[in-house]
């Protein structure tokens, strides 16, 4: 069950959002050829540990919010709005 | 290898059943072998099972970090079936089936395979349309399935809410060869069986690393020290990403948690597998009476073997949506597993850009029911280095060249595949 601390709504259940998946790739130049653009849309770390993610308050402001969650424990780190550089816990 | 029967069950029971072999051995890993498979799951047995069986390759080690088949193997729903929409899956899942009906007597186990059938509820016009277009590229290759109006599934299933106001009951989509196999019997089964043709099992054994030389494989890192091996292949469901990134290896996957769900035992209330149309739901009832049943994934990444409450919620309300009389229930048992999604929600059976390394993954929640096939056709691409033609397509690259097996048409997200 997460809690997910909405930088505009405050603490927010999770039901109120729509996950969308890792936040760490980012979208190559329109030149960068067909492995940038295959990795882009297809490979993933897909780590056992913290992962930086997209969670979109659909129920709620309609924001995408960043957030920093273990994937084995499910605790949050840290959340914050798209531009936002969060730390990432070492372990 | 003693085999079962029911002479020899009639002959324990006058011993108190307290004399009975024990089912395979536990051996010390071998230094090397002909091939190694990693993770003791359905897939990892079934695979070795079929090395020593189909291509005389014996020499052979399944390491799994636990106890066998306490995976997704031993987490599952147990639906078997092969109604599905595209030839390079509904093909392949088909020989499954097929390998499904002879399995009992090819293992000597009893694996309560049921052929009770398995109906997919649809509940508008579009959706019949889409049931009978599945349904036609079934028979059209092969595989039965019958299109049933709604009078005809109220014959079968009385329970169901046919009146529901937002999802009334058009009719279904009907296989009836499908059905419910017992999970942990599976396991059990193609461990005994592998075990009997020389397959070493070796538990309590974690895979730490793959060693490379030159490009290729020369033996996997584990607890408990190096083993080598010619050939290695991968079926450790979801832990896929992490197994293959020990080879360097970036995959199409996710890991996300999916949820199960039992009730207290109750008289026959459902005698075949039954899904909604109109929500994630499927239910069938297991032989101590128990309704067994499951959703969606909870949509999140997760290598957790437990799930949220939203979830657990939104699962139930399908299930009184399509079932009322399954509020008065009380759910006995609950549990999650690690499913490796793929950005399709197909699977791999495939060689991998590292020479001797296989790849057996991206099950997503339905490889239960792909078990035999999957060990039979990862054991040919194994023993042949290529593939078979019933998993030729099931390749990493098919992403790469823009053929994804999309059955959903979700697209590459797998959260909601
Ligand atoms: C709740 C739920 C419901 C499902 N319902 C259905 C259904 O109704 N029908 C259906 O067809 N499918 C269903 N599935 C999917 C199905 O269970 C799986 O796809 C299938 O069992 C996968 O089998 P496997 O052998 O690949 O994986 P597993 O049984 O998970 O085996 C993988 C093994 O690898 C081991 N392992 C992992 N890492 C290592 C390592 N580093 N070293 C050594 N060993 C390792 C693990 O311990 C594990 O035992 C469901 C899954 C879940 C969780
Ligand atoms: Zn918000």
């Amino acid at each position: 069950m997460h809690l997910i601390d909405c930088p505009w709504c405050g603490p927010r259940d999770e039901a109120e959002f729509a996950y969308r998946g890792d936040a760490t790739v980012t979208r190559p130049a329109p030149d960068a050829g067909i492995d940038a653009f295959y990795d882009y849309v297809f490979t993933r770390a897909n780590p056992r540990g913290w992962h930086v993610e997209w969670w979109h308050h659909a129920a709620g402001c309609r924001q995408h919010v960043k957030v920093v969650r273990h994937t084995m424990t499910h605790a949050i780190a840290a959340t914050g709005r798209a531009t936002d550089i969060l730390e990432v816990p070492a372990a | 290898m003693t085999r079962y029967s029911g002479l020899r069950l009639l002959g324990h029971a006058l011993s108190g059943h307290a004399r009975w072999p024990r089912a395979w051995r536990a051996p010390d890993p071998k230094p090397s072998y002909d091939v190694v498979i990693i993770g003791g799951g359905g897939h990892g047995l079934a695979s070795a099972y079929y090395l020593a069986k189909e291509h005389g390759i014996t020499n052979v080690a399944v390491v799994e970090k636990g106890p066998i088949g306490l995976g997704n193997t031993g987490r599952n729903t147990t639906i078997v079936r092969s109604n599905y929409l595209f030839p390079e899956n509904n093909h392949f899942y088909e020989w499954s089936l097929k390998l499904w009906e002879g399995l009992e007597q090819d293992l000597n186990f009893n694996v309560m395979m049921s052929q009770r059938g398995v109906l997919n509820l649809f509940h508008s016009d579009s959706q019949r349309a889409a049931s009978a277009r599945r349904g036609n590229s079934m028979r059209l290759n092969g595989i039965d399935a019958e299109l049933l109006d709604r009078e005809q599934v109220k014959a079968m299933v009385p329970l169901l809410d046919y009146d529901n106001a937002r999802f009334p009951v058009f009719g279904g989509l009907l296989q009836r060869r499908g059905g419910t196999a017992r999970h942990d019997a599976v396991a059990w089964g193609f461990a005994r069986a592998a075990d009997a043709r020389g397959v070493d099992i070796i538990q309590h054994c974690e895979v730490t690393g793959i060693r490379r030389e030159g490009g290729r494989v020369t033996g996997v890192e584990t607890t408990r020290g190096f083993i080598g091996a010619r050939k290695v292949g991968i079926a450790v469901a979801g832990n896929t990403s992490r197994v293959a990134a020990m080879a360097g290896l970036r995959l199409p996957i996710e890991s996300h948690v999916l949820q199960a769900f039992v009730t207290e035992g109750l008289k026959p209330l459902v005698d075949m597998v039954v899904t909604f149309g109109a929500g994630h739901f499927y239910i069938s009832q297991s032989d101590k009476g128990g309704l067994v049943f499951g959703g969606g994934l909870d949509g999140y990444n997760s290598y957790a073997q437990r799930g949220s409450l939203p979830t657990v919620e939104h699962v139930w309300a399908a299930g009184v949506a399509m079932m009322p009389c399954l509020s008065r229930l009380r759910v006995l048992r609950q549990w999650g597993g690690v499913m490796d999604m793929t950005m399709d929600g197909s699977p791999l059976i495939c060689r991998t850009p590292v020479e001797g390394l296989y790849l057996n993954g991206g099950w997503c929640y339905g490889g239960f029911k792909a078990t035999p096939g999957s060990g039979w056709c990862f054991a040919h691409t194994i023993a042949n280095d290529a593939p078979h033609r019933f998993n030729a397509a099931m390749t990493i690259e098919r992403f790469r060249e823009g053929r994804a097996i999309d059955e959903r048409g979700a697209g590459p997200y797998p959260w909601a595949q």
